[in-house]
């Protein structure tokens, strides 16, 4: 029976990352992915006809540009088109615009307060010095501090002066930034609520915490390192839906050689003699390897696909303290039409752009709340965008795909699972949330795809439905991914890796974690490395 | 003619307490003026109802360092020393915790609290190392020995061995809910030590880093809790006391309205009745903010700063409840003897949680967490005979309460905490023969502390080490010759520890012996 | 539900566009802080010899304006700015700057002594978060104003003629960075001796719905002194012969940088004069008096470059060799019509750049789509390249 040089197990963007440059290396590479479609939660699928549905992730900004560039994705079919602009709708019937033009943008926030518009322009440079901070360790494996290996003490001092290359108030600042809560960063800049809650979202996305809770101002950079076009922060729509993203680097995979496989779920990873031999399938078959690579998240990876009695105890205990909480939830919604927001004037630009509905911290906070009390929020914070206006390849003509990603929504109710009726209310109240200010809305829909985080657990394979495979605390990134002494790729067992968003630096479609782990291994097999550089932050 | 001294502390705190021996040790002529007509600001016996006194702030001891005590000679009667906990359950079945010994749970978590006494002792610890010195400066100008202090901390976290250095990396930004639901199964376990990580700030056990505040809770005698014979004023006195040996005036009812700034400098203070005291230097122990807001003036400073100190989060959630009783109360599955041990009400660490969700939006718990102790069983010195002092610290009342402080307000928290604390002690209503609250906002105005926080300032990781105050002015001087903090607000914290004072002090002869 | 009107999502118009539209011919635009603002309307040599001989008009209304009062304004004023406020009496302007905490520009602008303790703060970009973090603990009002005043640059030797001719009696005894109002039509028109171009000007601020008014009649009163409006272009080459420096350009301002070591003291753009360490407490000031202890890293140098080719964002080295790294690069670069000369302004790291230096700018220039470059000495010189008397004298003559 064949041997292959290595198995990446999941066809999800980040295993498909690394495939890719396994196989770009030269080695005999297979892909296998238990679902019968790839992506992972990075996945278009038509689940009502003629719709083609972005069903989990939705919008494409961290794509390492290093790697789009590297893998020529361009080539293999992927397009990624910018939008701009967001409306936070409040409750007495105004609304607060986000608008790409700084000038416009300014006009808007001077409306609610001038000292806000103007601190914007801090808050953004405030902000942007730190996504460059670590934009620059995107592409590098974190350094063992625990560890006296040359390499680990040299990304050690890199580290250190790219730190204290900073003026001194400024590295006071980065401290402070990276532990203090999205909330009071806020409150540093900003004095009106609405602008506040408008950009307090994406410090919680994804995250098990609220806005109030120290250690969701980093989150902040999750959602604006990205860049379009070199536009730092800018986010677009991937062509065809978030599974072009998929197909692009699977066409990439198999143009360097590789060999990819549907249907085929693993059972368990085969380890003898405390090495790798390969993966035990579903259907009972078995797949030899030299190297196994593991795209699903860490508690999935260990403790669902290994036999206990091949990992230390203790390192099973860590990773299942590892936390990954279900958070969020998604609502996907066919439209007859484009529904009205007559709050938005005719023919406003906001209409192509984000929408929320959540006017103040309070609301924001009470959201986390409920989630606290183990039930989805009852007033949640949803992040809305309607893609069709952007990218028509999705729906028939005239009609719309809506996508709502919903927080907070835990992975169980009060730690039981999700009944029907349950999930239907969770979707019930996205729904009304927004009709609230769309009054043709509800009839516009033709079909919704309700999706608990217990519904993304099952089928994308994310534990708990995290969107980050681990929540993004300080306890948990960096050299801290997954777990201490863990972080650098390489699992317990030798010929084992982990390449999914479990570990440095994290989640996002950024494909950053497949591409360093194959960096590592490719280390280990003393093959030259052929894995992008971060482009250079000067 | 102005009296002249060498130094003016403001407040008799136990930190400016702390400070002003030290320098008068060193030789200064050192004056310190307090506000109130007792000293030891937040560490004060009070008399609140007739016959019935109290300490009216801190009531317990757990974090006075040995340092302090050691330099100070500092001599003083203890009521109680290793006093332990119990953590009331409404079932009855109470957790019962001293040093590193836990009964009332399972034996998987007794063997587990042992392990985690262990971890967590080691660490503070070592955090300890580091309350008892002046944080280094973080710039490519730093000194010397700031790079030194770096280095030595570095090297510290790598000694503690690989594994227990990577836990520690791990945890000190995470929250205790998670560390202790990973180890405990016995909710009052899990209630009572998260109450300990939250007490005093503006943090429910979700929130990350309470496993610091946890630490810095340990991080003086190992969580080993004493109380003072005659309430805390005593450990006041006594600091007062090695003040006055050493030299130093102190005078009380003598609240400070400015301070003095001549030519960019501090010249001295003057008081509210108008007296002037010139010294090159001034010692704060009061706040950050009010120093620099009230007392020094925006404009003696510069803006960033100023916006700086402006941002510092210290608005303080923990209310202060004195009872006088007519006797114990009665407490189901607590013998007699016991009643010499502090109580907690915090059921489960959810039950935590939720208290702090009202505090979130401006509102009072309606189930508070307690931290209970009846002083006068220790010290019938505090009570009529045969009567009790209850001695609660009641969380969580914001300082911000959205509808403001007012007397129904108060009242209505009393009756709420009172309401609350019958399900533990179901006569406990019949034996009040008087009661006092103190809110945060009663706490402001009666020990002068903006924002009534006991720490001067919220003790969290973007507040703590290099950025306590604020970044630039953690090594006590502020960016004003000659101006000084030593109290809470300024590294590493409040407590009874007396670290800030002690550190001040040191950092002040430094500095004035390279000038 | 009620729709809520939209900002306007276009450039905004100032008050005198109904004016610049009818002199539109070029098409000619570009965004300043939001509002259509003129490159030119004529050709650039027209417009800026209009500075030189005779007199150009400038919309400066998209100018940032603050109204600073109440019982702290001097005190607030005073702490925010590096220069003694206290010296600056009602019916006077200063130049000043402001720095953050650690000594670093903010930006630079003109305060405006309107009345006892009544300021207007008048700069190139917005700055109401850090005025309000200024005012923290004092008692000061800060009110935006910038929509609310029409301002327009009067520049050039003949403008005082114009003024004159315009009615305003008593012009002749404004002495440079002095203020006075005078009435227009029944408005109050403030007229300041103030400007950009290092020549004989004014600035006269309005209400905007006189603003139509206070054109015309402006136009109307120049029409025999050679008046012509101007555009940002010609503004600019003034300005560089001037000496004087624009954030954006020669500097950024210090909140907005992101990298380390972008930003730049007053002591190292030149303006130490602007500088007074003997005020107790400024913004900036423990920084900028340990600068001067320890040292500058840059300096701003002007610079007379030989040949005629421009040096725009040149690197600057310290032999013609270019041996050794680059010292320094252009700031700013034009040829100087009217002293015919190369001119420029950079920045160099120290020691270089004192006055008298001789240093070499790598220019680069297209001719016929082939690019060449040239190694041009430059020199350090003091002054600014155009000072001319009549900037000066009060009262003006009549040129």
């Amino acid at each position: 029976m064949k041997t292959y040089d290595a198995i990446v197990i999941g066809a999800g963007h980040n295993g498909l990352t690394n495939a890719a440059y396994l196989a770009k290396s030269g080695l005999d590479v297979l892909c296998v992915e238990k679902n019968d479609y790839i992506g992972g939660a990075t996945a278009s699928r038509a689940l009502y006809k003629d719709w083609l549905y972005s069903n989990c992730s939705y919008v494409c900004s961290l794509l390492r540009p290093e790697i789009y560039r590297d893998l020529e994705l361009a080539r293999h079919g992927l397009q990624v088109t910018p939008y701009g602009g967001g409306t936070v709708f409040m409750e007495n019937g105004d609304y607060l615009g986000s608008y790409p033009d700084p000038e416009v943008h300014y006009r808007e926030y001077a409306r609610f307060s001038k000292a806000d518009a103007d601190a914007y322009e801090k808050y953004s440079a405030d902000t942007m010095r730190q996504c460059r901070f670590i934009r620059d360790f995107l592409l590098r494996t974190p350094p063992d501090p625990a560890s006296f290996k040359p390499k680990d003490l040299r990304e050690l001092a890199r580290l250190g002066n790219k730190f204290f290359e900073m003026s001194e108030q400024r590295m006071y600042d980065t401290i402070r930034f990276w532990t203090m809560s999205v909330a009071e960063y806020l409150d540093e800049y900003f004095e009106t609520d609405v602008i506040k809650a408008a950009l307090s979202g994406s410090g919680i996305i994804g995250t098990a915490l609220g806005i109030h809770s120290p250690g969701t101002a980093y989150v902040l950079l999750h959602h604006y390192m990205g860049e379009v076009d070199g536009n730092m922060g800018a986010w677009g729509y991937a062509r065809g839906g978030m599974g072009a993203v998929a197909a692009a680097l699977a066409n990439s995979f198999r143009s360097l050689g590789g060999e990819l496989r549907t249907d085929a779920g693993v059972e368990q990873i085969v380890v003898k003699n405390g090495s790798v031999k390969g993966v035990a399938l579903t259907n009972g078959e078995e797949i030899d390897s030299r190297i196994v690579v593991s795209g699903m998240d860490a508690k999935r990876t260990f403790l669902k696909c290994m036999d206990k009695s091949d990992l230390d105890p203790d390192f099973y205990q860590r990773i299942k303290n590892f936390k990954i909480r279900g958070s969020s939830g998604k609502v996907n919604i066919a439209l007859d039409g484009m529904p009205t927001f007559p709050a938005l004037p005719k023919g406003s630009p906001l209409l192509d752009g984000d929408m929320h509905f959540i006017d103040s911290m309070e609301r924001m906070e009470r959201a986390y709340d409920d989630w606290k009390d183990g039930t989805w929020s009852k007033d949640p914070y949803v992040d809305m965008v309607i893609p069709t206006t952007t990218d028509p390849t999705m729906v028939p003509p005239g009609k719309h795909f809506m996508s709502c990603f919903v927080q907070y929504c835990p992975a169980q109710i009060e730690g039981r699972e999700w009944t029907s009726e349950e999930c239907d209310q969770f979707g019930q109240t996205v729904i009304d949330q927004i009709a609230e200010y769309s009054p043709d809305f509800k009839d516009l829909i033709l079909h919704a795809e309700i999706r608990t985080a217990q519904d993304i657990d099952e089928e994308s394979g994310l534990t708990e439905g995290n969107i980050f495979h681990g929540e993004l605390t300080m306890d948990q990134l960096m050299f801290n991914r997954p777990i201490p002494g863990y972080a650098q790729y390489r699992g317990p067992v030798a010929g084992l890796y982990m390449c999914g968003s479990s570990t440095h630096p994290g989640g996002g479609v950024m494909s950053a974690p497949g591409c360093n782990a194959a960096r590592e291994i490719l280390f280990d097999l003393k093959r030259p490395d052929i894995t992008p550089v971060n482009f250079s932050e000067d | 003619m102005n009296e002249r001294y060498d130094v003016c502390v403001i407040g008799a705190g136990h930190n400016g307490l702390v400070c002003a021996s030290l320098l008068a040790k060193a030789g200064k002529k050192v004056l310190v003026l307090e506000a109130n007509d007792q000293v030891g600001g937040a560490a004060v016996t009070r008399t609140f109802a007739d016959g019935f006194s109290v300490s009216a702030c801190a009531h317990l001891l757990y974090q006075l360092q040995p340092q302090v005590r050691k330099e100070l000679g500092l001599k003083f009667e203890l009521s109680g020393d290793a006093i332990g906990t119990i953590a009331l359950s409404p079932d009855g079945k109470h957790v019962r915790m001293n040093g590193k010994q836990v009964t009332g749970t399972s034996d998987e978590d007794a063997a587990s609290y042992r392990d985690f006494c262990r971890r967590m002792t080691r660490f503070a610890d070592l955090l300890k190392t580091y309350l008892n010195k002046t944080p280094p400066r973080l710039s490519k100008d730093a000194s010397k020995a700031d790079f030194l202090t770096l280095g030595q901390l570095g090297l510290d976290i790598r000694r503690l061995g690989r594994v227990e250095m990577q836990e520690l990396l791990r945890i000190i930004g995470m929250n205790i809910f998670d560390e202790l639901n990973e180890r405990f199964e016995n909710g009052v376990l899990r209630g009572a030590l998260s109450l300990d990580a939250v007490l005093g700030t503006h943090l429910g056990p979700r929130s990350p880093n309470t496993i610091l505040t946890y630490l810095y809770r340990l991080a003086g005698s190992h969580g080993t809790i004493s109380a003072p014979a005659g309430g805390m004023s005593t450990v006041a006195e006594a600091l007062a006391h090695c003040a006055r040996d050493r030299g130093a005036t102190i005078r009380t009812g003598m609240p400070v309205k400015r301070i003095i700034i001549e030519n960019g400098r501090v010249a001295g203070v003057q008081t509210e009745n108008g007296e002037q005291f010139s010294s090159r230097l001034v010692v704060s122990n009061a706040d950050p903010k009010s120093t620099i807001m009230c007392l020094v003036s925006t404009r003696n400073v510069e803006t960033g700063f100023a916006r700086r100190i402006h941002n510092i989060r210290m608005r303080g959630n923990a209310a202060k409840m004195h009872l006088a009783l007519d006797g114990l109360p009665a407490i189901d599955g607590v013998e007699e003897q016991e009643y010499g041990e502090r109580f907690v009400v915090a059921p489960d660490d959810v039950y935590v949680e939720r208290a702090f969700n009202a505090a979130k939006y401006g509102e009072t718990s309606d189930k508070p967490v307690f931290e209970i102790t009846f002083p006068s069983f220790r010290d019938q010195s505090l009570a009529p005979d045969g009567k009790h002092v209850m001695s609660a610290i009641v969380q969580y009342a914001p300082y911000s309460l959205k509808e403001g402080w007012s007397d129904a307000a108060r009242q209505s928290f009393l009756d709420t905490a009172i309401d609350c604390l019958g399900e533990f002690m179901p006569d406990l209503k019949q034996k009040i023969v008087a009661s006092e609250m103190l809110t945060p906002a009663d706490i402001e105005k009666q020990f002068l502390i903006t924002g009534g926080h006991w720490h001067h300032g919220e003790l969290a990781l973007d507040q703590f080490l290099f950025t306590r105050p604020v970044g630039g002015a953690q090594q006590y001087a502020m960016p004003l010759d000659g101006l000084y903090l030593c109290g809470a607000g300024a590294h590493p914290g409040g407590g009874i520890s007396g670290a800030a004072g002690r550190n001040a002090a040191r950092e002040i002869l430094k500095r004035e012996k390279a000038a | 539900m009620t729709t809520i009107q939209e900002v306007p999502q276009d450039r905004l118009k100032s008050p005198f566009y109904s004016r610049q539209a009818e002199l539109d011919r070029l098409n000619r635009w570009h965004e300043w802080k939001g509002y259509r603002s003129a490159d030119g309307f004529y050709e650039t040599a027209l417009e800026y010899f209009a500075i030189r001989n005779s007199t150009g008009v400038f919309d400066l209304t998209p100018m940032t304006k603050y109204r600073i009062s109440g019982a702290d304004s001097l005190d607030f004023i005073d702490r925010l700015v590096t220069r003694d406020m206290r010296k600056i009496k009602p019916g006077r302007v200063a130049y000043a700057v402001w720095c953050d905490d650690e000594g670093q520009v903010i930006d630079d602008g003109t305060i405006f002594h309107l009345r006892q303790g009544e300021y207007r703060l008048c700069a190139q970009e917005r700055h109401m978060s850090w005025l309000t973090a200024a005012a923290i603990g004092m008692d000061v009002s800060i009110v935006d104003e910038t929509h609310d005043i029409a301002a327009l640059a009067v520049q050039g030797p003949t403008s005082y003629s114009v003024l004159k001719n315009l009615g305003l009696d008593g012009i002749e005894n404004l002495k440079p960075f002095g203020l006075d109002n005078f009435d227009f039509a029944g408005t109050e028109l403030m007229v300041s001796r103030t400007g950009y171009t290092g020549d004989l000007g004014y600035e006269l601020w309005i209400s905007p719905d006189k603003a139509e008014a206070l054109w015309d009649a402006l136009f109307e009163a120049g029409k025999h002194h050679g008046i012509w409006a101007i555009g940002t272009e010609a503004l600019d080459q003034a300005r560089i012969e001037a000496g004087y420096i624009g954030a954006y350009i020669d500097f950024l301002p210090a909140h907005v940088t992101i990298r380390s070591g972008r930003s730049r003291s007053p002591l190292e753009l030149g303006l130490e004069w602007l500088v007074d360490f003997k005020k107790a407490n400024f913004n900036g000031r423990r920084a900028l008096a340990e600068e001067k202890r320890r040292g500058s890293a840059w300096r701003l140098v002007k610079l007379d470059i030989e040949g005629n080719k421009p040096a725009h964002h040149s690197y600057i080295y310290a032999s013609k060799g270019g041996r050794g790294k680059e010292v320094g690069f252009i700031t700013s670069a034009t040829w100087s019509p009217v002293c015919k000369q190369n001119i420029a302004i950079g920045t160099v790291r120290t020691p270089h750049g004192k006055v008298g230096d001789k240093l070499f700018v790598e220019i680069y220039y297209q001719r016929e789509m082939h690019w060449s470059r040239v190694m041009a000495e430059a020199t350090v010189v003091d002054k600014p390249f155009w000072d001319p008397q009549r900037r000066r004298a009060t009262p003006p003559g009549p040129y």
